[in-house]
Order: C-alpha cells, then structure tokens, then sequence
C-alpha cells in the first residue's frame, strides 16, 4: 500500500482496499463559480462494469471526466472533494495528469479514429509512451480484442475514418487497449451507433469485464440494465437558476433496477421522469 | 410580392395579387440598383483582368522571365529574370521568419491559451497589426536594418515578414480550431502530451488548411511593393546577395510604369501579369482546399 | 505480451507522480515556447510603432506640430510639412468611400437575400473577393494606362460644367488627379465593405427577417428597416476598416495622384498622399528628410490605428452581443 495519500478514514471505510480501483468521496466540479455535480461519493468496484445513469444534465459524463482528469482541460474547471485511485489521491500536486492518462483509457461518444491508417491509430498510444513493445504484435491483439481483427487484417494501412461509424468505434475502444490501461471509461459509445452495432459493443464490454475495470455512461438505461454490474443514478436539481448534478442511488445493478430504495430512480428507471 | 405569398382559398375575400404599385416600384428600382452594384464591380474587375492580359501577354515570354538583364530606358532588349531572383530571395526571407514563428504564435493561442486574456490581447494586437499600412512595415525595417546596414533583399523580407505575421497567426489559428476537439481529447486520454498531440494529431490534422493559409499569405506579400520600396529597393543587374539591394516584381513594375519608354512599359505589363496570376492562382487553390475542408 | 490486461494487484505497479523525464521537459519547453513567440507577436505592433516614432524623433523635435499644419516641402532648405498630404489622404479615402459603401452593401444584400440562386452567387461572391487580392501596383499601373485616359474626357466635360463648385474646379484636368485615386481606390476596398456586411447579414438570425417578412413587409422594406438597423454595427465597422486600407494605401497613390507637393482644393486636379509622398521620396531622401518622412508616416500610423481600433472595437462589442 502506498500510505502517503491513503487517509485513515477511507481505510476503516473500506476493509478491501484492493477491490476497488476508485473511491470517490464528496466530490464536487464546478465551472466557474457554479457547481456542476456537488457531494458525490460512491466506490468503483474492480474488474466490473459500473454504468452511470440519469437525464442529461446529471453530471455523470463530468465525474467520469474526473477519474481521468480530462476535466483539467477545460478553463475554469475546478474539482473538489477527495477521489483516490488504488489509493492515491488523482488530484494530489504531485500527480501528473499525462500520466494518469496513461493507465485510465477513454472511449468518446462519437467516435473519432485519428485521420491516420487503421494500423498508426492502434500504434499511436504505444508510440507516443516509447513502450518497448513489438508494435505489429500490439496492434493485432489490441484488435483482436476489440473484435476488430478480421474486417480489417487485410485493410491496415487504409484509413481509420473510411471504416463504419460501428467498426470505427470498436477501433477507438482498440486505440485505448494497446497501452495497456487499467480502467476503460466510456462515456455513452453506443449513442451515435446503429442497434447492431451496439449489440456489438455490448458484448465486447462484457468480454473485457475479464480484465479490466469499466466506467459507462449511458443514456440508454435498457443498455445499463444489460451490460452493468453496478449502476449509480444520477438526478439533476434546481438551485437558484443553476441545474446541479446529485447522487441519488449507488447499488448492485439488479437492485436499482427491481428494487431501488429511493422514489426518485424507481420513476427514472420505470420511465415516469425525463 | 405575388409570388411570395403563399396563401391560398378564399380568393374572393383576399386580394393577394397585388401589392400598393408604389411599393411594388419601389422595391424593383432598389433591386436594380442592388444588381447594379454587383455589375460595377464585375465589369471593373474584368476591366482590369482584361488589360492586364492583353497587354502583359504580349511581353511575356520565355525570354523575359529568365533574361537577366536591366534594359537601358528605351531599349527593347532585356527582361526581368533578375526580379523573379529578387523577389523569391525576399520571399523566402519572409517565410522563412514568418511560418515557424506563426505557427507557434497560433499554437499557443488555439491549443494552450484558448479563452485567457493574454490570447485575446495578443489577437487584438494582431487583428490591429493586420490593418496597419504595408508601407510601415517598410518603415519599421527600415529603422531596424536598413539605417545600420544599408538597402538588402534581408531588410525586404524583414519587413514582408511583419506584414505576413499577422495574417499567418490567424488564417493558421482558423485551420487549428476547425480540428475537432474530440481528437484533442483522444489522444490526450492515451496519456500523450500536449507537444505530441499537436505535433501529431493538431497540425497533420490541419495541415492542408494551414498549407493554404501559408501560400494565399506569401501570394498577396509577393505583389506588395509598399514594404520593398526602400529595404530591398532595386537593382538594375542580377544579384543574388541577401544582403545587397534586389529588384522585386511588384518594385521593378512600379518604377517601369513611372518611366516614360514604351518597352519598359510593356515589361511593367508583363511583371503585373505575372503578379497578378500568382494570386489568383493561389486564391482559387485556397477556396477550393477550405471549402473541402469545411465540410 | 500474452495478457492485454495488467495485474493491478497491488498498487505499487502503478505510477502516476509527476517525473522530470524528457518528454516533460519537451511539453513544458514547447509550451513556453509558444507562450513567448504569441506575447512577441502581440508586442510587434508596439515594437512597429516604437521604431517608426523612434526614427521620427529629429523632425518631431525640429518642426513639432506645425509639420501638420504647413505646406511647403523644400529638401533643399530642410524645410517640410504635410498638410498637402493630409488633405489629400484624407479626401481621397472618403470620396473612396462615397462610392464604395453604397456599392458595397448593395453587393452584400444581393449577395445575401436570395435575389439569384445559389450557382449565381457563389462565384460572384468568389470574383469580388478576387479584387481584395489584386496587387496595389497592378491597379496603378492599370490605372496610369488605362482608366486616366478612359476617364480624361468625362472628367473635362465635368470640369467645364461646373467650375464653380470649389472641389471640380481648377484648369483643363490632365491625368493623375485625387479624384482618380478615389476612383481606383474605392474598386479596392468595395468588397471588404461587401464581405463584412454580407456575413453580418448572415449572421442575424433568421427569424428577425421572417417575423417582418411575415407582417407583411415587402422584401426591400425588411431589409431597409430590419436587416440594415440590426447589422449597423457590422456595416460601420466594415466601413471603417475599409477605410483603414484606403487611408493606407501607397502604390495607387504614388502612381496615379500626381505626386504634387501643394494643397489643391479641387479633386480634379493633381495632388499629393502621405502614402505617396513617401514612397516617392524616400529613394534619394537626406538624413532630415528620412526623418521627416517618418514623421509623416507617425501620422499615416495614427490615422490608421485610431480607425482600425475603432473598428475592431466595434467588431468585439457585436459579437459578445451575438453570444
């Protein structure tokens, strides 16, 4: 254990340190001086899938930006609160956010293939890290993977854009497994996609389960229900003139779904809200 | 106007066929006009193109674009392969201080400093640069170079460069943010740098934008005498010292076309047609890239 | 490499401190780099008009303010002043401009308000931003040879008529004359005036001119009391910018004014611009001389930095407006 950014609190809080890849406690991010998500604490479970929930607005796709602290890139954002990362806090001076990059890989909701071959967009993570890998190698099984290899073994050197919207996707979920990361956050990946290709994804997530922590965030509560072991709902609320991000519920999948103890998410999840 | 109206039943009730004639008049006469000005602008644009043509080809040949020699005013013999030398020597000066230097100068303000008020002064500063005369440029080189060491195809690209500065900082920052921020993030969630997401996925990206911005830019430089009157001035034989005066072009038109010898006239003539479809060229190659590009 | 995935068991395999390895040290460096080369781009104008003013000094100390106000430019006495010169900037960029703002926003409400289809207006759209390109040189070259003769006999026939009115007067107008100037001038800042206005009338929303449109308004009466109100901030600043180019402009004045180193009211006749007179001066210009003719271009300078300011100010307040 890393003891110098572990507070003895958390530690009494969670007898398996080990089993969770983050723990978040009372985060909140606020652009400018208006809070966007406030108090936010939940635990992500590793080598499980996790879905955020809720109506647009909530704030989930800002805490996913946290954990891999691409929020710092927008002026004026600001996070506070505690959120650890094997135990050490993400936002502590001496961490480096290229770093944490690193190890968290990221899944946008369009999907954006570099303007480069299908081949160089694989290869650009390990060759911007200088990762002494045999890169042919990394790029096959990196699409193997992603179940990209066989539309696309024959066509490597050919443009990442030319492929469908789908394939596309599953090349950009392949660009984040050939550095190797620890977790996958994927912020709503199936939005801009077909329901086949969808499917398509969906099944792949629940493949990579196996081996890697995975964040999502989804409109698509039929697609959390799915793929999720774990759901956190997420609602949006008035204060003043400003919409501010809350947890509301953060349980077992199963649980939110059939039983969730609070009325807000069982109107949200029996679609009698938003 | 009848056929705009789009009403329909109750004909009887509703006279939509007409609106007050005074309006109507009204409204044709200023739609005239309206064409009218388009067709001022048209014609004295084809005037132009058409005289320059005309008279420009006729000298324009081979021979002139290479000769290198100076004609004695009256003489028919000579051309002006020593100006083309002249004005590729500025040019490249120019570029060659102004691409790297406004390159970077957008890099900061589109990927680094997007929003802060440093950004936002530095393009005000620039949008203001972009509307000071080209003659002052010449000035300014002047003051700098030319008073410690004399008239130099050095000082003309000096002062072309600061002329080019600003319009390269923005049609380059333009390029920048037509790349979609989503590829930004993309590569900066594999935990690259910031320098290698520009240098790899930014500028690659934006690069055929950018190419074009930097060739309309050295175009319309290249037809500019203003700066070059007195920092590269002229010179009646072929040179190829940097830091020697040269004839340029734009230069060697403007004092052939005040001297009264018609085949020095016609040489002006063939110079602006030279000129003139540089820049066109590379604006219609220009139109064509961005318009690609935008969609 | 047989697993893709890494064992993160325990938490020591993973490094996430800040190292001062190489290619940090590049990201910082390039990002510093940047920083400094953008802060020297925007301190160029300082430097531009710290230099000019700089070179100025000797005939800003010898002749101060009366440099504005006298008229007599004598290289051989070291005596000189520009008042000629600031009339004729003056007048010939706005008699440039009573031509070319009407010209100007004529073009951009037919180029905008759906007059023609699309396949018309695109490329003449193109053509007119093609005269913006033309080299200065090309036009007063153009302008020597072909529009002064072109225009000799009208510009005589208006001389004739009417000899009274103070700026047409004068004797039988040869050639190079101010109002030629304005002429070839207002051809070249037309279409900055035309673009401006013509993206400023697209960028007002759509239902500003639908909600007249459907009132009843013909079109032209939308456009006079909807369109040209609510893009006034626009035109003006498109005005002023053009106005910035013309006040600016050197090869067309040194070719086509005449170069004439005295006030002449009348537009008809030859006269003299600061851009002109230094570009035709400098070449053989003395010590004081240069001086002068820098101090001339201070001037040139502040004329055009009050109306570009002016006019990138306008600009600013319209688009915060808009968002």
């Amino acid at each position: 254990m890393n003891p110098n950014s572990v507070s003895g609190a958390m530690q009494t809080q969670s007898p398996k340190p080990t089993s969770y890849v983050f723990q978040i406690e009372n985060l909140s991010v606020y652009y400018g001086s208006n809070p966007a998500v406030k108090n936010v604490s939940l635990k992500v479970p590793a080598r499980q899938i996790t879905a955020f929930i809720g109506p647009s607005g909530c704030g989930k796709s800002t805490v996913l930006r946290c954990f891999n602290r691409t929020n710092d890139l927008i002026p004026g954002a600001r996070v506070e609160g505690k959120l650890t990362y094997h135990g050490k806090d993400l936002y502590a001076a001496d961490v480096d956010p290229v770093s944490v990059r690193r190890h968290i890989g990221m899944v946008f909701q369009k999907p954006n293939p570099f303007p480069k071959s299908i081949y160089d967009n694989v290869a650009y993570g390990p060759r911007v890290l200088g990762m002494k890998v045999d890169l042919d190698e990394v790029v096959e099984t990196s699409l193997k993977r992603a179940a990209l290899w066989d539309e696309v073994k024959d066509k490597l050197k050919e443009s990442g854009q030319s492929l469908s919207g789908g394939q596309q996707q599953r090349l950009c979920i392949a660009r984040a497994l050939a550095v190797q990361p620890d977790v996958i956050l994927m912020d709503e990946p199936c939005s801009a996609l077909d329901p086949i290709s969808t499917r398509r994804i969906e099944e792949l997530m629940k493949e990579l389960e196996q081996d890697y922590t995975i964040i999502i965030v989804t409109h698509n509560m039929q697609q959390a229900s799915r793929v999720s072991d774990m759901t956190a709902f997420f609602s949006v609320e008035l204060v003043g003139s400003n919409r501010v991000g809350e947890l509301v519920e953060f349980d077992k999948t199963e649980v939110i779904f059939n039983n969730p103890s609070k009325e807000a998410t069982r109107d949200y999840v029996e679609g009698r809200f938003g | 106007m009848s056929d705009s109206a789009r009403f329909i039943g109750e004909e009887e009730k509703i006279d939509i066929s007409s609106i007050a004639p005074i309006r109507n008049y009204s409204s044709r006469f200023l739609t005239f006009l309206s064409i009218l000005c388009v067709v001022v602008l048209l014609a004295s644009l084809s005037w132009v193109l058409w005289d320059v043509a005309k008279e420009g080809v006729n000298k324009l040949n081979w021979y002139n674009l290479t000769q290198i020699r100076y004609p004695a005013p009256g003489l028919e013999d000579g051309g002006f392969g020593h100006a083309i030398v002249g004005s590729l020597m500025v040019l490249s000066t120019a570029a060659v201080i102004s691409f790297p230097f406004g390159i970077l100068a957008a890099v900061y303000l589109s990927e680094f400093g997007r929003g802060t008020r440093l950004a936002y002064l530095v393009k005000f500063s620039c949008n203001v640069l972009t509307g000071v005369p080209a003659i002052l440029c010449g000035l300014f080189a002047y003051a700098v170079v030319v008073r410690g060491s004399g008239f130099s195809a050095f000082s003309g690209g000096i002062a072309t460069g600061v002329l080019m500065l600003p319009i390269v900082i923005r049609s380059t920052e333009e390029a920048l943010l037509l790349v979609s921020p989503d590829m930004r993030l993309a590569s900066v969630g594999l935990g690259s740098t910031r320098f290698q997401t520009t240098m790899r996925i930014v500028l690659p990206t934006a690069a055929p934008a950018i190419v074009t911005g930097l060739i309309v830019a050295l175009a319309r430089a290249a037809g500019e005498a203003a700066p070059l009157l007195f920092t590269s001035f002229n010179n009646n034989f072929w040179s190829t010292d940097l830091f020697g005066p040269v004839a340029t072009l734009p230069v060697m038109t403007y004092f052939f076309a005040i001297i009264p010898f018609r085949p020095q006239q016609q040489l002006a003539w063939a110079g602006a047609l030279v000129l003139l479809a540089m820049v066109l060229v590379a604006s219609t190659i220009s139109r064509f890239v961005v318009h690609k590009t935008k969609k | 490499m047989t697993s893709a995935a890494r064992d993160f068991e325990s938490s020591q395999d993973i490094n996430i401190e800040k190292k001062m390895d190489s290619s940090r040290i590049l990201d910082v460096g390039f990002v510093r780099l940047t920083l400094v080369l953008s802060i020297f781009a925007g301190i160029l104008l300082i430097l531009v008009i710290l230099q000019t003013t700089e070179a100025a000094l000797p005939a800003i100390q010898q002749f101060g303010l009366e440099f504005l106000v006298t008229s007599r430019w004598n290289p051989v006495e070291n005596i000189f002043g520009v008042l000629p010169q600031i009339y004729g900037t003056l007048m010939t960029s706005l008699v440039a401009l009573v031509f070319a703002v009407p010209l100007g926003i004529g073009t951009a409400i037919f180029l905008t308000e759906d007059f023609a289809p699309k396949w018309i207006t695109v490329p003449i759209g193109f053509a007119i931003e093609l005269i913006v390109a033309i080299p200065s040189v090309v036009l007063g070259l153009w302008g020597i040879f072909v529009l002064i003769p072109a225009v000799r006999p009208i510009f005589r026939a208006i001389n004739e008529s009417m000899k009274w009115f103070p700026l047409f007067g004068g004797p039988a107008p040869r050639g190079p004359s101010l109002l030629i100037v304005s002429l070839v001038l207002s051809i070249m800042i037309c279409p900055i005036i035309a673009s401006i206005t013509r993206s400023t009338f697209e960028s007002l929303p759509r239902n500003l001119r639908d909600g007249a449109l459907a009132l009843g308004a013909t079109r032209w009466e939308t456009i006079l009391t909807v369109m040209i109100p609510a893009g006034l901030s626009g035109i003006v600043s498109s005005i002023m910018l053009a106005m910035g180019r013309a006040l600016g402009e050197t090869m067309v004045a040194a070719m086509i004014s005449g170069n004439a180193n005295r006030i002449n009211i009348s537009l008809m006749q030859p006269g003299s611009t600061i851009t002109g007179l230094i570009a035709s001066q400098f070449g053989e210009a003395g010590r004081l001389q240069v001086s002068a003719l820098m101090y001339a271009g201070v001037v040139l300078m502040i004329l055009t930095l009050v109306v570009n300011v002016l006019a990138e100010i306008v600009i600013r307040r319209f688009q915060n407006l808009e968002q």
